[in-house]
């Protein structure tokens, strides 16, 4: 597959990929993480897994059940404004993530968002993305999504668009806390999810929200 | 090294292996190209037998540091399923910090160092106490007895009995000395043979639930299963200084009290809606699943070895 991208030096490469199996191998001594395949197989598909967002920890977790060949070919899209803030967090998003950054403010950027994600689809990747846009921080499953997952899917239609739940990260790292809990963590990967012909953006966003939903184990009273 | 761990570590290996090639004859009896599932479930277990051996042993041989390192690990990994599926808020987040990384590396350290006492009282007395008063400080009342409460079971079943096992170490009966750790290695394969031939049993002669709907355990399978552990304690009676007669006593009372327990987990299992408490040990589901007889028959045994003989 062709790497457009910056080629950074060995040693960076290097300490890039053992910083990632650090992080790995963390989350799954804390929270023992692991990934529940209900809609879909971990085969090398073009993907774009979406996923709830409740923590920072949500994508390292998402990346880290990848089997490593899918992880070879997954980015995630991510907040340049946070993975730029200090030169460690410039480290990891950009090169042990491999994160595709995108400027969230509408008024400062200078690079559509959208163009960026569909360039790295094009690239043959698979991406993450947190279609409710910022952390939940509601007791509601979800925030009501932004446009961008429905952008995506009518533009590259032959895409799977993978809901991807990822359970009690609330409970192991509630905002504001600094230690994490070691509960277990389990990402559920549900059925593909495609935008109808002619289908609404409301009806898809909606559509498409509820099947994350769904993922989510029952509450118990 | 002590000669009748090698001994008894060479016997269940013996036994491992007679069922690992029982499998591999019928997979090769198996039609070309077919699968049979029960089967391939047989064998993941094994393997997952082999694997609890063979870890389980290394820490005996080790003895005492390796005993309390390889229970304290399995305790982290039972609180942690059991904490999964408790009722908490954000205002126990430090309580329930407190519990895996004070109240169960202390408790542990207790064991390691042999203080009795301390051992006894620091979970029911101290975290008992402490932990709702972490909470209680963050001022969230909505279902604060439940979350107290089941808090504390937690801490009780999957660190305070769990480290019974290697307390046993700690026992001053006369003539043990350096030989404890064999009657951890007894305790753990009474209790562990009898639930296996429950199993069996039941399936052969099993009639009557004992408690339907909850656990599919039957009297005739319980019956046959105590018996065959007290038989089995007969056997290996070698192991402790209890005599033929003591270890019989023992072995049924440890084996009885784990398969009750196995139902109370199966209640809890079935509160919580779920089949396993988690998916770690392949073929077998989680730490409690795998440890719910030992962690209810650990205490009982532990008090009753203290009680008659030290």
């Amino acid at each position: 597959m062709k790497q457009p991208r910056p080629q950074y030096p060995l040693y960076r490469r290097l300490a890039a990929t053992l910083v990632g199996q650090a992080i790995r191998l963390f989350a799954r001594f804390v929270t023992a993480v692991r990934p529940d395949w209900r809609g879909i197989e971990p085969v090398p598909r073009q993907r774009v897994y979406y996923a709830n967002h409740v923590s920072n920890a949500d994508m390292p977790m998402i990346w880290s059940v990848l089997p490593p060949a899918l992880r070879r070919q997954t980015r995630p899209v991510a907040a340049a404004d946070y993975w730029l803030q200090t030169p460690l967090r410039a480290f990891v998003g950009p090169e042990v993530f491999n994160c595709v950054l995108i400027d969230r403010r509408p008024e400062a950027r200078t690079e559509d968002p959208m163009e960026k994600i569909l360039e790295a689809l094009d690239e043959g990747s698979s991406l993450i993305i947190f279609p409710e846009g910022n952390r939940n921080m509601t007791d509601d499953p979800l925030l009501p999504f932004k446009s961008g997952l429905y952008h995506m899917g009518r533009a590259r239609p032959a895409v799977d668009l993978v809901p991807t739940w990822v359970a009690n990260l609330t409970e192991i790292m509630p905002k504001g806390e600094v230690i994490p809990l070691p509960l277990i963590c389990t990402v559920t990967f549900g059925a593909p999810v495609h935008v109808r012909d002619g289908e609404a953006k409301e009806a898809f966003l909606a559509r498409a929200a509820t099947a994350l939903a769904d993922l989510a184990p029952e509450k118990r009273a | 090294m002590i000669p009748e761990l090698v001994l008894l570590t060479l016997g269940v290996c013996g036994i491992l292996l007679g069922l690992t090639l029982f499998g591999e004859f019928l997979r090769a009896r198996q039609p070309a190209d077919t699968v049979n599932p029960v089967l391939e479930t047989y064998m993941i277990r094994v393997q997952s037998w082999w694997a609890m051996v063979l870890l389980f042993a290394l820490a005996l041989i080790t003895g005492t540091t390796g005993v309390v390192v390889l229970f304290g690990f399995a305790s982290f990994a039972a609180l942690r399923e059991f904490l999964t599926l408790t009722n908490k808020r954000k205002a126990d987040h430090w309580s329930l910090a407190l519990a895996f990384f004070v109240v169960l590396p202390v408790q542990y350290v207790f064991v390691g160092m042999g203080w009795d006492g301390l051992i006894a009282v620091f979970i029911p007395v101290y975290a008992f106490l402490m932990l709702p008063i972490v909470s209680a400080l963050r001022r969230d009342s909505d279902r604060f007895l439940v979350r107290i409460a089941e808090t504390q079971w937690a801490l009780m079943i999957t660190v305070f009995c769990l480290s019974h096992v290697p307390a046993l170490l700690t026992l001053d009966i006369p003539g043990v000395g350096g030989r404890a750790v064999l009657m951890i290695a007894f305790l753990v394969c009474v209790v562990q043979a009898g639930d296996l031939l429950d199993f069996f049993f039941g399936r052969r002669i099993g009639r009557t639930r004992i408690a339907e709907g909850l656990s599919p355990k039957t009297w005739e399978g319980m019956i046959c299963g105590v018996g065959s552990a007290v038989v089995i304690g007969a056997a290996l009676h070698w192991l402790t200084p209890f005599g033929v007669l003591g270890a019989m006593g023992m072995a049924g009372a440890a084996s009885v009290t784990g398969m009750f327990g196995n139902i109370v987990i199966a209640a809890i299992k079935k509160d919580r809606g779920v089949k396993d408490w988690s998916h770690l040990i392949p073929g077998q589901g989680g730490f409690v699943d795998q440890l719910d007889s030992v962690i209810f028959a650990a205490p009982v045994f532990y008090h009753l070895a203290k009680l008659i003989w030290t």
